[in-house]
C-alpha cells in the first residue's frame, strides 16, 4: 500500500515504506541515470551518477537515489546545477579506464552526451593502462547473490582494485556465463577467455601497474 | 610468472596444520577471518596460494572474501619477503622533516624501490604511514628497531653496504 | 600474582586502600616512560638498568620502585624518567646514568642539573616537572595518569581511584542518569567528528531491544597522530572503565577493542587489561555483584585507514572486508550484523569515568560554549617540543605551538598549522590566534579531527603537502566509488605535475571541479573530506600555485623537479663534509678547492644543505631561475679573515 508521499521533482509521487528514492522515482516514470545499479541486485552505491538532491526541515544533502529510503513529506530534485556538475564530472573521471580505441564504452558514453560530459577531459592525466572496468560491482554480486557461487570476486584496494575470476571455480562460469551481460562497459563479454583462467596469477593481487 | 607453489606433499600437510591451529584457536569462527590471516602471516612470513585456499575450506568462506581481505591490507604479503624488512616512515611529521629524501637515500643505498625485495632476500623496503615516534623524525625501522634521522654512512653500515658482501 | 574476584563495591575500595597502604606515600618511585617512542630512543635497557641499580643498592622491594609507565608525552626529550615524590624529571636519559640517579636522586635526595630540562629561552634549568612551561600549560584530565600507572598492573590504576567511578555507576546510578550525566556533560566524540556523545548513547540505547554493541575505536591512522596509542598502551584501564559504563548506559552486552595491526603494544596492553580485569570480576558476569554482564575482546587491524571508518570498522569486525558501505540508516540502529552499535573513539571513552567521578558540572566548566572539556593533541612537525599534550578547549593554537610546543626550531619562520590529518587544512599564521574549538576550526575550513596538529615552516612547500595528502588518501582509498577512487587519483596526477613544472592553465579549475564532486558525491568521508588539504592550501597560499604553474619556481625550494643545488664558490671553505655525505657522490673538490655539484649526478636528497657548516652556509637552492654554471676547475677557496 502506497502510504508515504513525497515530491520528486515537483511532482507528488506515492511510495510504499522500505522503498528507496530511486524505485519510487521510476514507478512514477522519471529517469535517474545509473551505472552499478541493477534490478536483480541489491544496491551498492558506488557509481555516485544516480545522486540527487534531498531536503528535510531545510537542509539540502546531497544523496545516492538507490540507497536513500522514502520518507513523508521529503523533497526530492533530481536534476540542478549541483546535481549535473556531479554526474558530468563523474563521466569525466571514469571515462578515460573506459576507453577502447579511443572511444568512451557504452553506458559511459551515452550518459556522457546528456550532461555534456567531455569524455577526453582528463585523458592526458590517465597514464596506467585503461582497464575497461569501472568496477561498478554488478558482476560480482550477481555471482554472490542470484547464483550462489562467488567465482568471481574483488581483489586489491584504491586505484589497484580490480575484479577478478577465480580458477577454483572457472568450470560453473562456462556454462553460466550469468554475467557478462551485465556489465556496462561490455569488458567482460568482449574479454573473457576461459583459457585466461588457468593463467590466473597471484599478481592480479597485487597492487601496481599491470 | 610463474607461481610459487607447496613443494612436496609435506609442505601442503604443514600447511594445512599450520591453518588448523589457527582457526581452531578462534573457534572457526568465520567472522575471525581477519585475525586468522594476521596469525598465519606471523607464522610464514607471508600467505601463499595454498595457505589462502585451506583458509578458505577450513572456515568455510569463499575464496573470494579470502583473497579480497589478503590482497587489500598492508599487513598481508602475498609474494615472499626479504629477511630484513626496512620500513621508511612517511607520516605527515616525518614528511615535514624530509622523510622523501631520506626515502630517496635508502633507495638509491639499497638499489631498491618501495615495495621490492632484493634479488638476493636480503632485504625488502616498504613505506609506511607513521610510526608514532614523531619526535625522532625522519625515523627508518629496520627489523623493529628504529632510526632517528640516520647519516648516508650510518645506513650505508646498517645494510652492510659500505663493504659489499659482508652478512 | 593471583587476583581475587572482587565482589562489591565495598571490596573494591577495601582492595584500593590495601594497595595504597602498601606503599608508602614518600616512598621512591622511579618512573621510566616506555611508550612506543621513548622505546625507540632505548627506554627499555634504561628501565631495566634501574631495576638493576637498585637491587645492587639493596633498595628493592618496599624502599624503592622503579615503574615502567607508558607515554608522558614529552617525546622530544625521551628518554624522560621523573623521580616521585618530588616529580624530579630528567630528560634524554641513558642507562649508564641510572646509577647516579639512584645514588644521588633517589638516596641523597640531589638533582643532577646536567639530566635536567633546560629552558631554551632562559636558559635555567628547571627541576620539577610541573614547572617545565611544556608541562605547566597543559589540563592532563585524560592523560595525565600515565605517569603513574604500569599498565600491566591493574593495582596501579586501582591504587588511584580507577573503577571507582563503575562502582558508582552501578551501585548509585541508573543507567538513564548514566546516560543523563554524559548527555550534561556535552562531551563530544574525539575521534574526529566531534558529535554529542550522549546522543549517540541515547539512539543505541533507544533503538531495537535485544543485544547490542559498544566500540573502541583504536583504529587511529592519521599520519602523525598518536595519541589513541599512548592511551590504549598506557592507560587501557581508563579506556575498558569508561567502555563498561557505557555499556551499562546503554544496554549493551557485548564490546569490541579494535586495534591497529601497527599499534602491537597496544594490543598486548589491551589484552593484559582485560584479562585482569576478568580476574578481579570488573569484566564478565555479575560485576562487582550488582548483576550487570558484560563482555569484551580485542581485535586487530591489518593494515588499511578507511578500515577506521565506522561502517567499514564494522565490516571488518563481521569478517568481511573492512571497507565502508552505502549508509542511511545509522550504526547506532543498525550496525554489526544489523544490531544497535555503539562506536566511540579511544579518547572519548577515556572521559567517561572522569566525567562519572567528578561530575558533568565540573566537565563542562573547561572549555569554550560548543567544545567542552579538554583534548590531547600530537603536536608534530617544525616544532622544538614535539610531543603529546592536554589542553582544554579554548586555548589558542600560538599558545599551544609556542608556549607549550616551544615556537619553530633553527629560528624559522613559521607557516602553517595543519590540522585534523587528511580530512582536514592548513590555518596560516592570521589566525593563529584561534581558539582550538570544533567549530571555530570548522570556519577555517580545516577541523579539529582525532587531534594531529602538524607545524610548517617557511621550507615546507604547501603544493607538496597538498600532494603529499592527496597521494596518501589515494593509497588508502577502497577504491568502491568513482569520485573519490578517480578523483583522488586525477588530483594526485594534477598536483604531482604542477610540482614536478608540468602545471597548466586550468588546472586550478580542475582541482576545484574535481574536489567539489568528491565533497558531494563520495561514498564515505575519506572521499568527501580528501580535498581539503587541496582546498585549504588553495585558499591561503594561491601564490605558491601560481608560482609553480607559470613560473615553474617552488618559493620553499622544496620541489625537487624545481630546485638545483649549488655552492656558492664564494662561501664555500672546501670542509668536505658535504663530499664526504653525498650518497651518490657528486660532490667533487679536495682542501682548498672550491666545491661543486655535478647536476646529473644529484638526486636533490638536501644533505649537503644540511650538513653545511651554518658559519659557510655555502649551500644554495634555487629554483625559477637558471643555474650558474660550476666554478673553473682548480678553482682555490676565498678565505676572509673573520673577526
Amino acid at each position: 500500500m502506497k502510504t508515504i508521499t513525497l515530491q520528486i521533482d515537483g511532482e507528488e509521487v506515492g511510495a510504499k515504506p522500505g522503498m528507496t528514492v530511486l524505485e519510487a522515482a521510476r514507478e512514477a516514470g522519471i529517469d535517474i541515470p545509473t551505472l552499478c545499479d541493477h534490478d536483480e541486485i541489491k544496491p551498492y552505491g558506488v557509481c555516485r551518477i544516480c545522486s540527487v538532491e534531498v531536503e528535510r526541515k531545510g537542509k539540502s544533502r546531497v544523496v545516492v537515489s538507490c540507497g536513500f529510503p522514502v520518507e513523508q513529506g521529503l523533497v526530492v530534485k533530481t536534476r540542478s546545477p549541483r546535481i549535473d556538475r556531479i554526474r558530468k564530472v563523474i563521466l569525466e573521471l571514469v571515462a578515460p579506464t573506459t576507453t577502447l580505441d579511443g572511444q568512451a564504452a557504452g553506458d559511459i558514453k551515452r550518459i556522457a552526451g546528456e550532461y555534456g560530459a567531455d569524455v577526453h577531459r582528463f585523458e592526458s592525466r590517465f597514464r596506467t593502462k585503461p582497464t575497461r572496468c569501472i568496477l561498478c560491482g554488478r558482476c560480482v554480486r550477481y555471482c554472490d547473490e542470484v547464483m550462489g557461487e562467488s567465482a568471481i570476486g574483488f581483489v586489491g584496494r584504491g586505484v589497484d582494485r580490480r575484479v577478478v575470476f577465480f580458477p577454483e571455480k572457472a568450470r560453473v562460469c562456462i556454462t553460466c556465463q550469468g554475467c557478462f551481460n551485465l556489465c556496462p562497459t561490455g569488458k567482460i563479454a568482449s574479454e573473457t577467455d576461459f583459457v585466461v583462467f588457468d593463467g590466473f596469477s597471484v599478481e592480479d593481487c597485487l597492487p601496481g601497474e599491470r | 610468472m610463474t607461481m610459487v607453489r607447496g613443494t612436496a606433499s609435506k609442505g601442503l600437510t604443514r600447511v594445512s596444520r599450520a591453518v588448523k591451529k589457527a582457526v581452531g584457536r578462534y573457534e572457526n569462527d568465520p567472522d575471525m577471518l581477519i585475525q586468522v590471516l594476521l596469525d598465519l602471516q606471523s607464522v610464514f612470513g607471508w600467505l601463499s596460494r595454498e595457505v589462502l585456499s585451506e583458509v578458505s575450506q577450513q572456515l568455510d568462506v569463499p575464496i573470494t572474501r579470502v583473497y579480497h581481505i589478503a590482497s587489500y591490507y598492508r599487513a598481508f604479503s602475498l609474494v615472499p619477503r626479504g629477511k630484513h624488512i626496512v620500513k621508511v616512515c612517511m607520516g605527515t611529521a616525518c614528511q615535514v622533516r624530509g622523510a622523501p629524501q631520506l626515502l630517496n637515500v635508502i633507495s638509491v643505498t639499497l638499489g631498491m624501490k618501495p615495495g621490492e625485495t632484493s634479488e638476493d632476500m636480503r632485504f625488502t623496503l616498504e613505506t609506511v604511514n607513521c610510526l608514532g615516534c614523531c619526535a625522532m623524525g625522519p625515523v627508518v625501522a629496520v627489523d623493529g628497531e628504529y632510526h632517528s634521522k640516520p647519516s648516508t654512512s650510518d645506513l650505508k653500515r646498517l645494510f652492510g653496504t659500505g663493504r659489499r658482501g659482508k652478512e | 600474582m593471583s587476583r581475587k574476584r572482587i565482589s562489591s563495591p565495598e571490596e573494591l575500595e577495601a582492595l584500593g586502600s590495601r594497595v595504597l597502604s602498601r606503599r608508602e606515600p614518600d616512598r621512591p618511585v622511579i618512573t621510566v616512560c616506555t611508550g612506543t617512542a621513548c622505546q625507540a630512543y632505548g627506554s627499555l635497557e634504561v628501565y631495566r638498568r634501574f631495576v638493576d641499580e637498585v637491587k645492587r643498592q639493596g633498595l628493592q622491594g618496599a624502599v624503592v620502585e622503579a615503574k615502567a609507565t607508558g607515554c608522558h608525552g614529552f617525546c622530544e626529550q625521551g628518554p624522560v624518567v621523573v623521580i616521585f615524590p618530588q616529580e624530579i624529571c630528567y630528560v634524554k636519559v641513558k642507562p649508564e646514568d641510572a646509577p647516579e640517579i639512584v645514588s644521588a636522586t633517589v638516596k641523597g635526595r640531589q638533582v643532577i642539573e646536567r639530566l635536567l630540562y633546560e629552558d631554551p629561552v632562559t636558559g635555567r634549568r628547571i627541576a620539577k616537572a610541573s614547572d617545565i612551561p611544556f608541562y605547566h600549560h597543559q589540563v592532563r584530565v585524560v592523560f595525565g595518569d600515565n605517569q603513574y600507572i604500569d599498565p600491566k598492573e591493574i593495582d596501579d590504576y586501582i591504587a588511584l581511584g580507577g573503577y571507582s567511578a563503575l562502582s558508582k555507576a552501578l551501585s548509585r546510578m541508573t543507567p538513564e542518569l548514566v546516560l543523563e550525566e554524559i548527555k550534561r556533560s556535552r562531551l563530544r566524540g574525539r575521534g574526529g567528528g566531534g558529535f554529542p556523545t550522549g546522543v549517540k548513547w541515547e539512539t543505541t540505547r533507544s533503538a531495537s531491544r535485544g543485544s547490542k554493541y559498544v566500540v573502541v575505536n583504536c583504529d587511529e591512522g592519521d599520519p602523525g597522530a598518536y595519541m589513541d596509542r599512548s592511551i590504549m598502551e598506557g592507560n587501557p584501564h581508563a579506556v575498558l572503565e569508561g567502555l563498561i559504563i557505557g555499556a551499562y548506559a546503554i544496554g549493551a552486552d557485548e564490546g569490541i577493542v579494535y586495534v591497529r595491526q601497527e599499534y602491537p603494544i597496544a594490543y598486548e596492553n589491551t589484552m593484559l587489561a582485560i584479562e585482569h580485569a576478568q580476574e578481579y570480576g570488573l569484566l564478565g558476569k555479575d560485576i562487582l555483584g550488582l548483576g550487570f554482564n558484560f563482555h569484551v575482546v580485542a581485535h586487530r587491524g591489518a593494515g588499511a585507514f578507511v578500515s577506521g571508518e565506522s561502517t567499514a570498522l564494522m565490516s571488518a569486525i563481521e569478517g568481511k572486508v573492512g571497507e565502508p558501505r552505502m549508509k542511511y540508516i545509522h550504526t547506532a540502529v543498525s550496525g554489526i550484523k544489523g544490531r544497535p552499535t555503539c562506536l566511540n573513539n579511544v579518547e572519548t571513552w577515556a572521559n567517561v569515568p572522569v566525567i562519572i567521578n567528578r561530575g558533568a558540572e565540573w566537565f563542562s566548566s573547561i572549555g569554550t560554549e560548543g567544545s567542552k572539556g579538554s583534548k590531547i593533541f600530537s603536536l608534530v612537525g617544525k616544532v622544538n617540543n614535539t610531543g603529546l599534550v592536554e589542553v582544554p578547549m579554548g586555548m589558542t593554537l600560538r599558545k599551544l605551538i609556542y608556549d607549550i610546543g616551544g615556537g619553530i626550531p633553527k629560528e624559522k619562520r613559521f607557516k602553517a598549522v595543519q590540522t585534523g590529518g587528511p580530512s582536514g587544512g592548513v590555518i596560516p599564521e592570521q589566525y593563529l590566534d584561534t581558539p582550538i574549538d570544533f567549530e571555530e576550526l570548522n570556519k577555517l575550513g580545516s577541523m579539529m579531527g582525532s587531534g594531529g596538529m602538524v607545524v610548517m615552516d617557511e621550507d615546507t612547500c604547501m603544493v607538496d603537502t597538498a600532494r603529499y595528502f592527496v597521494g596518501f588518501c589515494c593509497e588508502e582509498s577502497c577504491g568502491q566509488c568513482i569520485p573519490c577512487r578517480e578523483g583522488l587519483r586525477t588530483l594526485r596526477e594534477i598536483l604531482t605535475d604542477i610540482c614536478e613544472g608540468r602545471g597548466e592553465e586550468g588546472d586550478i579549475e580542475a582541482i576545484q571541479d574535481i574536489a567539489s564532486v568528491m565533497e558531494d558525491a563520495s561514498l564515505c568521508a575519506l572521499g568527501s573530506t580528501a580535498a581539503n588539504p587541496v582546498l585549504t592550501t588553495l585558499k591561503y597560499f594561491k601564490d605558491e600555485y601560481e608560482a609553480h604553474i607559470k613560473e615553474k619556481r617552488c618559493p620553499a625550494h622544496a620541489c625537487k623537479a624545481l630546485t638545483a643545488y649549488y655552492i656558492d664558490p664564494v662561501k664555500c671553505s672546501a670542509c668536505m663534509i658535504c663530499a664526504n655525505n653525498c650518497p651518490t657522490e657528486a660532490i667533487h673538490g679536495e682542501k682548498n678547492m672550491v666545491h661543486w655539484i655535478e647536476r646529473e649526478k644529484c638526486i636533490k636528497c638536501n644533505t649537503c644543505f644540511e650538513v653545511c657548516p651554518p658559519r659557510f652556509s655555502a649551500v644554495m637552492r634555487i629554483s625559477g631561475e637558471p643555474l650558474p654554471p660550476p666554478p673553473a676547475p682548480g678553482t682555490r677557496v676565498v678565505r676572509e679573515k673573520k673577526r
